[in-house]
């Protein structure tokens, strides 16, 4: 909910750095977020929104720069450690089992909180068993949350792109993260589907506590439902802050609508 | 003792007589669950008290407002025992429409499913004087709303248990205090004609009908039910909540909206409704999934479809089949009948009823081929569902069967079907003048359709008897017969006809996106939407050829042969119930969309190739936008036409 006091700070990324060859995708980039907060990056067309997820979550290791996530500072995420340490993410180009059903796929999300080896679970009776019915109960409150209670056994395949995404979201929200990283949730939706997702994103943050970053082009959303927008352009932050200030920072404005000349400055005097 | 004679009667005795038989079941998360008849009861009978704590007396109305859930017909149960009266309205609609019926039923308190429900009423909240309260079921998203208008449901049910503990007594004192005669629900009519109105049912008027429906058929405690049609509609408040509550059978309610097809499957129901447009969804399905699979499957589904039209029917009816013939359909079911009717959930069916609109020739034959014993039924919310049956062994296409037990059915002078029933209405809520039209001096009910006796006494219904105009040569035009017809092709999903008082009929016909999308997909002819695949020229040749197939068949009626189609076009857009295009049961409402798009139909009349049209939509969020297009003006060749080319 907009408005309302920060928790402490979960994740602090200090001073991060990261280049491939010659291309500096982030240049010395602080980047913080606070416990139960949404914080939407944006950017323009290869700013280092991913990028930045990726350090985040320990895909990429930055050359330079820390990250302090839940009280430990390390000089790089891990991926593996990342999500046993609760953050969880979606991908830009949906990254889903197109063959196995959605049930499947959102189980798939529980894979790290299952205890029983492969070896139990190919056997499958007693305690693996009932394992296996504690996940889908979990599984199954999560399919209800989203709504795709209908889509449950069909393959992820043959679902339309919208929905695809929210089993993607489903998977993510499955391993109960404590930070949710989206990237681009919304990218090729239409308007109700939008309305949808932005709804299942405001409750996962309200209902489920969850901390959310996401990357995101559609400035309505942005400013309809983030607490707090950071802005990145050629891999430097530009700007943070709420809504409200970050659309009215003339940086920001430069990097997305071009540099304004002293003629757009007299309009823009006339006009106020 | 005499038969309990209201709801929450019936509701005590069953939970004395088979307390521990399930009465409702809900699949939540994944799982069925089931109260049982006494658990029903207790759930009641807390959420009656609740109700009465936050002041609901004798006479007040209560909304619910959701989708079918046992925690919202358990709202009704409570409201008829505290002598409220129930007044469920379309889950679906929007807030305008909302407003008018909480403000015209002097609602105070509203219990509605979820968030979604909520926001619809806080938005309409100014113009609902009397509206007090929201009681929620689902908390999802309303932690930080203004507590001052909402309530929990389950905190109403801890009042009540509160209130209960103090007065042990009260529930069954106000269910004594309960009459037959009392009104036991009010519903409120869709509206195809002006503002809609609330139609008050007494206890008398459903308990009586929907007793004669049980005997006429042999229901029994043990029929299974599936509620998945509205709650404000009349046939589920019939046939799940009525009938369900006088026989004793349990009711199970799905998932969500999207499930009912797998839920079905699960249930398997014994007694089942479904209006026309819901059976031919169902077809839908089986024909696409057909279409993409192999040929060796395809072919043995022909086969067996084929032998089990032509025996099918007769073997439902009881007629006399040659062992030949039952051996082959016997063949057929083990092969694809059997597992078809597993797939759809038909698979231990006894009886399913089907009405609201005509239904088509293939659709009908289709499900009694099967082994369905698919009948008719004609009814309206004025008389408590039942007012004609069709009889086991005598079912027939066109017809709608014959009376209901203690139903009267005439016709009046002027071809209109009126009936005197135990189940008429009490009346219309506050609008004695309407009340006072819709009834004769001898207390009949006019039902507005116009229609006639065959020859064996089933009743036949053509359209509503103010639609039925005349074309400027004086042909009868029977709009919605002309609809139907068209309707019937699976690719034409809505059609509406103009030609009273013109010189010819004409159409406006909306594709069904899933069936022509599928069509173009196998002429790999691509489309990037609705707007686009119906603007296509193969499209309109598609529909042409619909057009074309009507006019033969009308051609061969005498009394209708001069009502054929000669102009058509395909409308840009779906016709939906959020633009008013269609009443929330998706009747058509032929004239609010000759107003809105007057400028069409002029240009069906004019002789013009095309014509420029904007339309304002508006998304199911409320939002609006513009849709723009360039329809072409497209003929349809008469039968006359052929035969004059034929000489020239």
């Amino acid at each position: 909910m907009q408005g309302t006091v920060p928790g402490p700070v979960l994740l602090q990324v200090r001073g991060a750095s990261l280049s491939f060859g010659g291309v500096h995708a982030l240049r010395d980039v602080d980047f913080h977020v606070h416990e139960g907060e949404i914080c939407a990056i944006i950017g323009p067309n290869g700013a280092g929104k991913s990028s930045l997820l990726n350090v985040i979550n320990g895909v990429y290791a930055p050359d330079a720069g820390t990250i302090a996530y839940a009280g430990e500072t390390r000089r790089a995420m891990r991926p593996h450690r990342a999500a046993e340490q609760g953050i969880a993410r979606t991908f830009q180009n949906i990254a889903l089992f197109k063959g196995m059903s959605v049930l499947d796929n959102v189980m798939a999300g529980r894979a790290l909180k299952m205890r029983r080896g492969v070896l139990w679970q190919a056997l499958y009776w007693g305690p693996a068993e009932r394992e296996e019915l504690e996940h889908r109960a979990r599984v199954e409150k999560i399919i209800d949350f989203l709504q795709i209670e209908h889509v449950r056994r069909t393959p992820v395949g043959r679902l339309p792109y919208g929905l695809q995404k929210r089993v993607e979201l489903a998977r993510a929200l499955a391993a109960e993260p404590r930070l949710l990283l989206l990237d681009e949730p919304m990218a090729g939706m239409n308007i109700e589907e939008k309305q949808d997702m932005c709804r299942f994103i405001l409750d996962a943050n309200d209902e489920l506590g969850v901390t959310v970053v996401l990357i995101e082009h559609d400035m309505a959303v942005v400013m309809d439902i983030a607490d707090r927008i950071v802005v990145l352009d050629y891999g430097r932050k530009i700007a943070d802050g709420p809504p409200a200030e970050v659309r009215a920072n003339r940086e920001v404005i430069a990097a997305y609508l071009g540099v304004p000349t002293a003629a757009d400055d007299r309009a823009l005097k006339e006009a106020s | 003792m005499p038969a309990p004679d209201t709801f929450p009667r019936l509701l005590i005795e069953h939970a004395r007589q088979r307390g521990d038989r399930p009465a409702i079941r809900e699949k939540d998360l994944g799982i069925w669950q089931t109260w049982s008849w006494a658990q029903a009861l207790e759930q009641v009978r807390s959420l009656a008290c609740g109700l009465h704590t936050l002041g609901l007396r004798r006479g007040d109305t209560l909304a619910i407002i959701g989708d079918n859930r046992p925690r919202l017909y358990w709202a009704m149960d409570a409201a008829q025992a505290l002598g409220v009266i129930p007044v469920p309205l379309y889950q679906d609609s929007v807030a305008d429409e909302m407003a008018y019926v909480l403000s015209n039923a002097d609602v105070r308190i509203a219990i509605v499913e979820d968030q979604e429900q909520v926001d619809k009423i806080l938005e309409v909240r100014s113009r609902c004087p009397r509206l007090e309260l929201v009681v929620y079921d689902d908390p999802r998203g309303l932690r930080h709303y203004d507590r001052a208008v909402l309530r929990s449901y389950d905190d109403v049910q801890a009042a009540g248990r509160d209130l209960e503990k103090q007065r042990p007594a009260f529930f069954d004192e106000e269910v004594a205090r309960g009459q037959a005669a009392d009104v036991a629900i009010m519903l409120y009519t869709s509206g195809t004609t002006g503002t809609p109105k609330g139609v008050m049912l007494t206890h008398d008027n459903l308990i009586v009908t929907g007793r004669g429906g049980i005997q006429r058929e042999r229901l029994t405690a043990d029929e299974e039910v599936l509620a998945y049609l509205p709650m404000a509609w009349v046939g589920d408040n019939l046939f799940s909540y009525c009938q369900g509550h006088v026989a004793g059978f349990c009711v199970s309610c799905p998932e969500s909206p999207d499930t009912v097809l797998t839920d079905m499957r699960e249930i398997g129901p014994t007694y089942f409704f479904a209006p026309p447009r819901v059976l031919e969804n169902l077809l839908t399905t089986v024909s696409i999934r057909m279409e993409d699979a192999s040929r060796f499957k395809r072919w043995l589904y022909a086969r067996c479809m084929e032998v089990a039209r032509r025996w099918g029917p007769a073997i439902l009816d009881g007629k006399p089949v040659p062992a030949g013939g039952r051996l082959a359909y016997a063949l057929a079911d083990l092969l694809i009948l059997g597992p078809l009717r597993n797939v759809l959930g038909f698979s231990r069916i006894r009886l399913a009823y089907t009405a609201g609109e005509a239904i088509g020739p293939d659709l009908f034959r289709f499900y009694r081929a099967l082994g369905v014993n698919l009948k008719q039924l004609y009814g309206s919310t004025e008389t408590s569902v039942f007012v004609c049956i069709q009889p086991n062994g005598q079912v027939k296409l066109e017809s709608v069967g014959t009376a209901a037990t203690g139903v009267e059915v005439r016709i009046s002078e002027q071809g209109e079907v009126q009936v005197r029933s135990p189940g008429v209405f009490r009346g219309y809520f506050k609008a004695d003048a309407a009340t006072r039209d819709a009834m004769t001096a001898d207390g009949f009910f006019r039902t507005g359709d116009a229609g006639f006796f065959d020859d064996d006494g089933h009743l036949r219904i053509i359209d509503r008897a103010k639609d039925v105009g005349r074309l400027q040569d004086g042909t009868l035009f029977a709009p919605k017969y002309l609809e139907n017809k068209l309707k019937f092709f699976p690719f034409i999903k809505e059609a509406v006809a103009f030609g009273d008082r013109r010189p010819f009929a004409a159409a406006f016909v909306c594709i069904d996106l899933a069936a022509v999308g599928n069509w173009a997909e196998r002429r790999n002819l691509p489309y990037t939407g609705y707007i686009d695949l119906a603007g296509q020229k193969p499209v309109h040749d598609l529909v042409r050829g619909c057009v074309e197939e009507v006019n033969a068949a009308l051609a061969a009626d005498p009394k209708l042969r001069g009502s054929q189609i000669h102009r058509f076009l395909v409308l840009h857009k779906e016709l939906d119930a959020d633009d008013g295009e269609l009443t929330r049961t998706r009747k058509v409402r032929r004239g609010f969309i000759a107003e809105k798009y007057a400028s069409l139909v002029e240009a069906l009349y004019a002789n013009q190739p095309a014509v420029h049209v904007e339309t304002q939509v508006r998304f199911e969020d409320g939002r609006t936008g513009i849709v723009r297009a360039d329809l072409p003006i497209l003929e349809a060749m008469t039968v006359e036409d052929e035969t004059e080319r034929r000489a020239a």
